[in-house]
């Protein structure tokens, strides 16, 4: 019975000694105050329950082993009920009972208290983000007061270091959850429900999150980008992405703009500063901009952006962007193209 | 026999008529008739529960087949054995056969079985209702595999999340074969349920007064109340999904009005009551076999009983610590925390009595212990992850993370899996009258402990370094591929020991140390009888006069000495029938012949629910069929067959 605890024991060091624990999607490498706080409640249920484990282990070793009195009969029970015996054991259980009953009210108050504290956070909101969820990707609307001083992408979200920024959840199709561990626990997008939660960042840094409700064919490949920068920085990135798209410097991305707004493209997706305005699939608009290819799915580089657009459906199978059937000549120009708005 | 003849023919068994006489004319009047029609009508409680047993090991073997196809895939990153398509049908029916089709039924195998004999009876109650349920279940289970093999299994989970289940986004009949199971065994899961409830109301042997009801018909007894209360939400939202996607309701499509969290209340009334469902009858399991081999009587029986109580009623409290991450009102939450908390004392006190059992006796480490003591070490730190996602902050983390898989593994295969194997090892000789070996139990106790924890362990770390469940694959690089690795390894060890465990079955069905009535010196009443049981269960109705009644008895008598109760006839199927608190005699109760009828009705059940996956007509044509069957089942007999007062 003590090998659990050995496999236990080990695999927590194991933890602690892989690089996994200070990963880009772990719960137990926080970067925002309310998975600080719940990292911090963690390793106290942790210790607490530990222990209660150990000492249900020690009692189920001794009872075990513990020597016996001789004269045991074959068959049948030993002996009867012993009145000193059971009494004793009743008041054991009696305390048993009780010191359950306090540990599991300071764990639920302790409990209780992240909870409040985390919730606090709510109304400091500065920033408002939108986020629908679409099967298989995250289409993200920086909110602003200013209706033209509001603007779209996808499977990022940039956050300001030090900001609490509310982020509205919506789905469109079909239940989502949105999860960036190192930041905050999950909240569900459902569809004909609006949801709410708060991310804060402490520190910079590239996080990963990932629906984390199943939510069809290609629920693996459903991730986003969470970046934390400094705030200056993320206002010039902000002015950068309120600009519309570049216009092509060369002649390929030229040409490749011509394919782009003439072939099935254009049929899914914006890009602003052209007559590109369709919104069913992610706003390209500066698409060379973000860290990855298909939510998560490849990491942005010209090569992945020429293999997505030639077979998206070897890449992510079942994913909703269909085989556009362009030339060489053509995919070139339009990766080209694409990769030039930065 | 009109009402004029000679008393004299009605037999009863007591003083006058002999053993072997009152043997023979039993074994007359309680005879399954032979060949494929006696197979086909039966309704002994021991051949239905032993095909539920079979039935529900097959399937656990099958969805085990599953999980190791999806440990093969997932043994790696970005590994292409299955496709997503492929692997979200298998870890959905994983999920749906170990949960419908072996956790339930398999426990429900053994009440069947066991209650009975447990309680001191002659058969279960409503015996061809027993028949008809397993039909019902089996036709359900073969739907669900045949629609599988056939391209056409569910993909959508075992908890069918509308709207992803819905008509829009999960077209054709995958979902709809998958809802229409669920219908098949909430009714098979229904009938043993009321069966089992009035088994144990009324038919308890004289003496067995509320007191001395063995714990795991006191575990059975509070399951079915759970089966009766929880079911009927998952059938209700079964059947709402199936209309929507049918005839065009809209019970949980948003746009018009319906309500897609709707479907997850209802789903998890009944989906947190089942944990509980298939917990319960594994503690009864528990508190049989550590007395036996503690060679103590169980300590702490009452506060056991009211473990169960307690358990029973929380669980219909805790559903919501499903829901934490869908944005209900954080007050609200707080309730389901603490209700999700104060199950950890029942618990608590089921785990120190077991402990205290085997502190204060003197144990036998036979294989069934061995197995209590795995269930001990392993269910225990599942409860305690348990506590942990029952708090809100630490749920918004774990939930739907590979830590709440590692979670609910602890529980369910600790919890139930391992009582369950101590309970084959345990219950075999009465099953089949012979001995598993003892040197392959210990093998298989070993692999099964060690690939368990090797399997399911690491996937704690893995949901809090932030791997999502069901997830076909997953990249390289974000630090899973590891504890991966080792999960799969634990994975291969377990499935040896299960390999095991079909081995030493197989051997010793043949080869098997003859077993005896009862081998392990146990003390309730399912050993005062030989092994297997006669079709009849008991020669004489035994008198209970304490809890372990085999204890009671002077040191070195044979069950035979047990005081018994005479006067039940010999010569038809009658059961004696007790009052509900003090089990004292109170009727002699006709128990049904064999009949082909249940099976009929079951056939056409079944035909109604598969047609009614294609056309909503069926439910109106294929009522015919049903109703030709019903009524063939209870058509009157002449002359009627009514209670009779006890006379003496």
């Amino acid at each position: 019975m003590s090998r659990a605890l050995r496999i236990g024991s080990l695999g927590l060091a194991l933890c602690l000694a892989l690089p996994g624990c200070q990963g880009v999607q772990s719960a137990l490498d926080p970067a925002g105050h309310q998975a600080g706080r719940i990292a911090g409640l963690w390793w106290l249920f942790l210790g607490v329950l530990a222990v209660v484990y150990l000492v249900v282990l020690a009692g189920l070793l001794i009872a075990a082993s513990r020597p016996r009195r001789r004269g045991v009969l074959p068959n049948g029970p030993s002996f009867a009920r012993e009145e000193r015996i059971e009494r004793r054991l009743t008041g054991g259980l009696t305390a048993w009972a009780v010191g359950t009953g306090a540990i599991i009210l300071t764990l639920t108050g302790l409990s209780y208290a992240v909870d409040r504290d985390i919730l606090g956070l709510t109304d400091k909101a500065e920033l408002e983000i939108e986020v629908t969820a679409k099967q298989w990707w995250w289409q993200v609307k920086y909110n602003d007061p200013v209706p033209s001083r509001s603007f779209e992408t996808a499977n990022e979200i940039r956050l300001p270091v030090g900001v609490p920024v509310r982020i509205v959840l919506k789905s469109q199709d079909v239940i989502h959850s949105f999860w960036v561990p190192n930041l905050h626990g999950k909240t569900d997008l459902i569809p004909g429900r609006v949801n709410e939660t708060t991310l804060v960042a402490d520190r910079e840094g590239r996080f990963r999150g990932q629906c984390a409700e199943f939510c069809g064919f290609q629920h693996a490949n459903m991730a986003l980008d969470v970046v934390a920068m400094p705030r200056d920085r993320f206002d010039a990135w902000r002015e950068s992405q309120l600009s519309p798209a570049a216009a092509p410097a060369d002649d390929l991305a030229r040409q490749g703009q011509q394919v782009f707004l003439s072939a099935a493209c254009v049929m899914c997706h914006t890009i602003h500063g052209t007559t590109a305005a369709s919104r069913v699939g992610p706003d390209l608009t500066h698409v060379a901009s973000r860290p990855s290819l298909a939510a998560g799915t490849l990491p942005y580089s010209k090569g992945n952006l020429a293999g997505w657009i030639a077979d998206p459906q070897r890449i992510k199978p079942g994913n909703q962007m269909p085989i556009t059937s362009l030339s060489p000549d053509q995919l070139q120009g339009v990766v080209a193209y694409l990769d030039s708005l930065k | 026999m009109t009402a004029g003849t000679d008393t004299a023919v009605v037999r009863r068994d007591g003083p006058g008529l002999g053993e072997a006489e009152t043997n023979a004319r039993l074994a007359r009047s309680w005879a399954t008739p032979p060949g494929l029609w006696g197979w086909l009508s039966t309704v002994d409680h021991k051949q239905v529960g032993r095909r539920y047993v079979v039935t529900a090991f097959t399937f656990f073997v099958l969805a085990g087949l599953l999980a190791l196809a999806m440990r093969m895939q997932l043994a790696g990153p970005e590994r292409t054995l299955l496709s997503p398509d492929r692997y979200n049908q298998i870890f959905t029916m994983h999920g749906t056969t170990m949960m419908f089709l072996f956790a339930v039924p398999m426990m429900e195998a053994f009440a069947i079985y066991l209650v009975p004999l447990m309680v001191g009876t002659r058969a279960i109650a409503f015996p061809r209702l027993n028949a008809f349920s397993y039909w019902v279940y089996l036709a359900g289970g073969i739907m669900l595999w045949v629609a599988f093999i056939l391209n056409v299994g569910p993909d959508v989970g075992w908890f069918s999340y509308v709207p992803l289940a819905g008509p829009q986004y999960s077209p054709g009949k995958r979902v709809d074969f998958w809802a229409q199971m669920v219908t098949f065994t909430e009714v098979a899961a229904l009938a043993v349920a009321v069966e089992i409830i009035v088994t144990v109301f009324k038919q308890r042997a004289p003496g067995m007064s509320l007191n001395r009801i063995p714990l795991f018909v006191w575990g059975q007894l509070v399951t079915s109340f759970m089966v009766v209360f929880a079911m009927p939400a998952v059938m209700v939202s079964s059947s709402m999904l199936i209309m929507d996607r049918l005839i065009g309701t809209h019970f949980f499509n948003p746009a018009e009005g319906g309500d897609a969290l709707l479907w997850q209340h209802l789903f998890w009334f009944f989906g947190h009551p089942e944990v509980y469902i298939i917990f319960l009858p594994a503690t009864g399991f528990v508190s049989s076999i550590l007395p036996t081999f503690a060679r103590r009587p169980i300590f702490g029986y009452t506060a056991l009983v009211l473990a169960l109580f307690a358990t029973g009623f929380l669980g219909f409290g805790l559903w919501v610590h499903h829901m934490f991450a869908t944005g209900l009102p954080h007050l609200g939450n707080s309730f389901y925390t603490a209700a999700s908390m104060a199950i950890a004392i029942p618990s608590g006190i089921q785990i120190f009595c077991w402990i205290a059992t085997l502190w204060d006796g003197r144990p036998r480490f036979a294989t069934p212990l061995l197995f209590v003591i795995g269930f001990i070490v392993v269910f225990v730190l599942g409860g305690l992850s348990g506590i942990m996602l029952a708090s809100v902050p630490l749920d918004s983390q774990v939930h739907d993370t590979y830590f709440v898989v590692a979670h609910f593994h602890y529980v369910l295969i600790g919890g139930a899996v391992f009582p369950l194997f101590g309970a084959f090892y345990y219950w075999f000789p009465k099953f089949t009258g012979r001995m598993l070996s003892e040197r392959v139990g210990a093998w298989n106790f070993g692999l099964f402990f060690v690939g368990f924890n090797l399997a399911f362990f690491p996937m704690h770390i893995l949901g809090l370094i932030g791997m999502p469940r069901r997830v076909y694959s997953y990249p390289a690089g974000v630090g899973w591929d590891e504890l991966n690795l080792l999960a799969t390894a634990g994975a291969v060890i377990l499935a040896a020991g299960v390999a095991t465990f079909v081995g030493n079955v197989w051997h010793s069905l043949k080869h098997g140390v003859s077993a005896g009535d009862n081998p392990w010196g146990a003390g309730t009443l399912e050993w005062a009888t030989s092994s297997p049981p006669p079709s009849y269960n008991f020669t004489h109705i035994p008198v209970v006069t304490g809890q372990e009644p085999l204890w009671t008895l002077p040191q070195g008598l044979p069950a035979q000495g047990l005081p018994v109760v005479g006067g039940l006839r010999v010569d038809q199927r009658e059961l004696l029938l007790t009052t509900v608190v003090d089990a004292d005699p109170d009727l002699r109760e006709p128990s049904p012949e064999p009949s082909i009828w249940p099976l009929l009705s079951a056939l056409a059940v079944t035909a109604l629910f598969i047609g009614s996956i294609f056309t909503p007509w069926a439910v109106v044509w294929g009522a015919i069929p049903l109703a030709v069957g019903l009524i063939g089942w209870f058509w009157p007999k002449s002359p009627p067959d009514t209670p009779e007062p006890v006379i003496d």
